[in-house]
């Protein structure tokens, strides 16, 4: 195998994991506030973290280029914030995936928090658990299953990521060249042989991470 | 006024004719690279005001249109950025024997959305003080390519080579540039030239003699032979008004 795919290979998982780590970190209050609150701003958050589902990457990675690019409000905050501008950057693919990957994240996790139910709480706040006590010993033990699916999903997303990362990257090796790309950039310049180890490994990969999401005894579908 | 009204009938009169064609009008799908993208567009709305015919146009990369033509993609004919894929298609049998011919003659341009920033010498080049210059991927994509070669005759690979972007194809490398992403970069001179001047921005067109030739070959496809429209559209690249429309989009001939 070429360095350069192999190279690909580990920005790759480098990638998914920093921003699966991240989401769960975002994720969590986001999924914790859509699954308890009644406010009216409820739906439009929610449909806010969906969009991703819906939109092509082409989408995000266009208005990403615009909004992070120089003249955009993005990138003027951080050109004066001295962190330069953020497409063509491993920071910059490390924010676009959050983007791209945040549903596949916060929905298992917000449908694990409603599955618990109202009782639960209700009794350890009778037992005097403050309410974070209540969240930390409660409600993330009883979701858990929930944020198995949320990682191996949004770790799965980030990696198959192709459209955003095209747009934004810039084809940077070892910075912004991940697998997905590579792997486009082997079949136009018709170098078929490399393209068949790398993508056949990403079919193998896919088809083991679902087997692994699938396979799993109390799995009862991460999006009721 | 008489004379207006002369035209007009004229005008009239060709429409006319032109409609009586077009009940035997036909479809051309083509397959164009990316660089010709505005040149091609003009060409094919002169086209079918001439003869009626419908073309259908897909704009990319080179290799990657070449790898959707050796997968049955529907392209009657192609309209490459280069010269050598059109010859691997020829040696594969993929197109009509002999419809091989040169279209367009490309030429590099260094550019930059900043008015004032390039110097017409490419002296920025040297100074590099630039966070990121934009190329065409060199592996799929000839002004990616024409881009290194010259890089490597002025002796400043070395030196800029950690601060490429790259672009899937040279359309690409127009928006990271046209975007301010990337304060310069290498593109087609097509893409940001029109009518002997320069559009937007500022410009460095590079010499000739520091890369090698950019032959853009077109071919007809096997599936195109059958197809009269095609074979219309073939010759009309050749003639007279579809040269005027290249050679004012800056390509040679």
């Amino acid at each position: 195998m070429e360095a350069s795919s192999l190279s690909a290979i580990w920005l790759t998982l480098k990638l998914a994991s920093l921003v699966t780590a991240l989401l769960l970190l975002v994720g969590t209050p986001i999924a914790w506030w859509l699954s308890r609150t009644s406010s009216r701003w409820r739906g439009v958050i929610g449909a806010v973290v969906a969009l991703p589902l819906v939109l092509p990457p082409t989408v995000l990675g266009f208005y990403l280029l615009l909004l992070m690019g120089p003249h955009g409000p993005v990138g003027q905050l951080t050109h004066a914030l001295g962190w330069g501008v953020l497409p063509f950057s491993f920071t910059g693919l490390v924010i676009a995936s959050v983007f791209y990957s945040l549903p596949f994240v916060v929905q298992p996790i917000q449908n694990a928090f409603e599955a618990i139910g109202e009782r639960p709480l209700e009794v350890a706040a009778s037992l005097r658990a403050s309410p974070w006590d209540a969240f930390f010993s409660i409600a993330l033990p009883l979701a858990r299953p929930g944020f198995v699916t949320a990682a191996i999903l949004g770790f799965a997303h980030t990696v198959g990521e192709f459209g955003v990362v095209l747009m934004i990257g810039g084809n940077i090796p070892g910075k912004t060249q991940v697998l997905s790309v590579q792997i486009y950039n082997h079949v136009e310049a018709m170098e078929y042989q490399e393209a068949h180890i790398l993508a056949a490994g990403m079919v193998i990969f896919s088809f083991l991470v679902l087997l692994a999401l699938y396979g799993r005894r109390q799995y009862k579908g991460w999006s009721r | 006024m008489s004379s207006r009204f002369c035209k007009l009938s004229i005008l009239a009169a060709a429409s006319l004719t032109l409609a009586s064609f077009s009940a035997h009008a036909d479809e051309v799908q083509i397959a164009v690279a990316a660089n010709f993208t505005a040149p091609m567009k003009a060409i094919a709305a002169l086209f079918e005001q001439d003869t009626g015919h419908k073309v259908t146009a897909s704009f990319g990369a080179t290799g990657g249109l070449y790898t959707q033509i050796k997968n049955g993609a529907p392209f009657d004919v192609f309209l490459a950025a280069d010269d050598s894929t059109p010859i691997k298609l020829e040696k594969e049998g993929a197109i009509i024997p002999g419809s091989r011919f040169t279209y367009a003659i490309g030429t590099l341009v260094l550019w930059s959305a900043t008015e004032g920033y390039l110097d017409g010498q490419g002296e920025v080049l040297k100074q590099g003080k630039f966070a990121h210059l934009a190329i065409a991927n060199p592996k799929t994509a000839p002004y990616g390519t024409a881009a290194i070669q010259t890089l490597t005759r002025l002796g400043l690979l070395e030196n800029v080579q950690d601060k490429f972007v790259q672009g899937e194809n040279i359309t690409q490398t127009y928006q990271f540039i046209s975007t301010g992403n990337a304060k310069l970069g290498f593109v087609a001179l097509s893409q940001v030239y029109k009518d002997g001047k320069i559009t937007s921005g500022s410009a460095w067109i590079v010499p000739g003699e520091l890369y090698e030739s950019i032959r853009q070959d077109a071919v007809l496809l096997s599936r195109g032979g059958s197809n009269p429209a095609a074979k219309a559209l073939v010759d009309y690249l050749k003639g007279q008004k579809a040269a005027a429309v290249i050679q004012s989009y800056g390509y040679g001939l």
